[in-house]
């Protein structure tokens, strides 16, 4: 389980988290929207360790996050960035495998590569993707590469940032049903975050609307559409009216 | 009074901003110089950045130090003939060349061709999350990124100061056998009787360091970047001042440190 308790973050004035509380619970799938410069990213980071919050605290599984072994803990997560984050001077399979080519969890390199190879059939692509560079590769296969990267050491918990901006409607439910299943099959605990209403449906089980860097509402995902929170509203039925000011 | 003050706070600004950028600069190395001694190492990388910094530099710095060198001979030549003294090319070349154009050319084509492509290619990783892809696949960005280049600049660059020194030399040699009429002999043996082994000492003393600084600075700068097209640019242009500046004053320094009287 994932708990964020009453964290604080600010970036000179900008006030980007401001007393967040959250809990995921192990094996779920939590989607955070809000809009954008709300401090989503910054929640994802902060749980990494990415980003150190001012006060408050997170805990992963009932321990401190930013205590004890770092790479033991960074061992047991996954994460898709927005972008892909792909190194573009590896080969594919070398981006999937990075973490099984070096470090605690370092293996052969023939093994490695069947692994990358496998994991990138999960996420829908062909073998012959392994041995192409990243600037070879379209926006939605770049994505699919990160998935199968996020994935590839099989972590207890997975970050999807932003996963389907910048794709075609078809490309953003393949990336949200390959997401699901891997969530499902794999029993990890997942969170999401996204402007994309489609995805939020396809993807949580519960979710949380951060405004002003604090969670405004968070509840199962079936429970969205009749919340009676106003902010909540504004932003799945994307009103300009409404508490959230338009212009930010 | 507000108008005498301005300034002197804007001069104090400027000098805070100054040493506090010197400590971070400081504090960096320091990490850095950390990270070498406790593993995981990566020496694929490490292989790979001694590639790139030394043996891909070796034509940029072999080129230049052979026109620096012919051109060395040509002005000793013609500045000796005003006072009778063109016999001594092959000396004033040698020590010219090794003691300090040899390793201060070398420093900064490295700046400009290695400084800049780290700065660059580090800044790009920084703006494109590929810093922070690293951190969640438990792989620390200063022993992954900064350790083999910084190790690569401190191994390679003084090599390739050597072998520039020689082909500087060389290139003064054959302009002056060529074309100002020395005997070839006579001028390799005037060399090789001129040169004591502490001009050659300081030669790769100084290539070490500015191939430190080199990649150091390239490193220090890209990690530091800005976002956008525009915080890798001026991430890129601010490395290679700062490593020029620095080998220029460093360089100073060192000979001072051997060769003062």
């Amino acid at each position: 389980m994932i708990r964020l308790e009453n964290v604080h973050k600010s970036f000179g004035n900008n006030h980007v988290l401001r007393g967040l509380t959250l809990e995921v619970p192990k094996g779920t799938s939590m989607v955070i929207i809000g809009g954008s410069g709300t401090g989503k990213s910054v929640a994802l980071k902060c749980v990494l360790g990415l980003v150190t919050p001012d006060s408050g605290q997170i805990l992963v599984d009932g321990k401190d996050a930013t205590k004890g072994d770092r790479d033991a803990f960074l061992a047991r997560f996954g994460m898709l960035f927005q972008g892909g984050a792909l190194f573009d001077s590896m080969s594919v399979w070398q981006n999937v495998a990075f973490r099984l080519l070096r470090g605690s969890l370092k293996r052969p390199a023939a093994e490695a590569r069947e692994i990358a190879i496998e994991k990138l059939r999960r996420v829908g692509l062909k073998p012959e993707v392994a041995d192409l560079f990243p600037a070879e590769l379209s926006g939605g296969m770049q994505k699919r590469v990160g998935l199968a990267r996020a994935i590839a050491a099989e972590p207890e918990i997975i970050f999807f940032d932003e996963p389907t901006t910048g794709l075609d409607p078809i490309m953003s439910g393949v990336i949200n049903e390959l997401i699901r299943e891997i969530v499902v099959e794999m029993g990890a605990t997942a969170m999401t975050i996204t402007h994309d209403m489609t995805s939020v449906r396809a993807i949580a089980d519960n979710v949380a609307m951060l405004h002003d860097g604090v969670i405004k509402w968070t509840g199962p995902v079936a429970e969205m559409d009749h919340s009676g929170d106003p902010y909540l509203d504004q932003f799945i039925h994307g009103r300009a009216e409404g508490p959230i000011e338009a212009v930010r | 009074m507000t108008i005498l003050l301005t300034p002197v706070a804007r001069l104090g600004r400027a000098v805070l901003a100054a040493m506090g950028s010197v400590g971070r600069v400081a504090l960096f190395f320091f990490s850095a110089l950390g990270h070498i001694f406790r593993p995981p190492y990566y020496p694929r990388e490490l292989l790979l950045a001694m590639l790139n910094i030394g043996w891909l530099s070796l034509p940029v710095v072999g080129l230049t130090a052979m026109f620096t060198g012919g051109a060395l001979a040509l002005q000793i030549y013609s500045g000796g003939a005003r006072f009778n003294a063109e016999s001594v090319v092959p000396q004033i070349v040698a020590i010219g060349m090794v003691r300090e154009l040899g390793p201060v050319m070398a420093g900064l084509m490295i700046a400009a061709r290695v400084t800049s492509s780290i700065a660059a290619e580090i800044a790009t990783m920084k703006v494109t999350e590929q810093i922070d892809a690293l951190v969640t696949l438990s792989t620390n960005p200063m022993k992954y990124l900064t350790v083999p280049r910084l190790l690569a600049g401190l191994i390679t660059v003084p090599l390739l100061v050597g072998v520039g020194d020689v082909i500087g030399i060389a290139g003064g040699y054959f302009v002056a056998t060529e074309n100002l009429g020395f005997n070839a002999a006579a001028y390799l043996k005037n060399t090789m009787d001129f040169l004591e082994s502490l001009d050659v000492i300081s030669s790769l003393v100084k290539g070490c360091v500015f191939g430190g600084i080199a990649t150091l600075m390239g490193c220090y700068y890209g990690m530091h970047s800005g976002r956008g097209a525009q915080g890798v640019g001026q991430a890129t242009k601010s490395s290679v001042e700062a490593a020029a500046v620095l080998i220029l004053a460093a360089n100073f320094l060192i000979t001072g440190a051997f060769f003062s009287v």
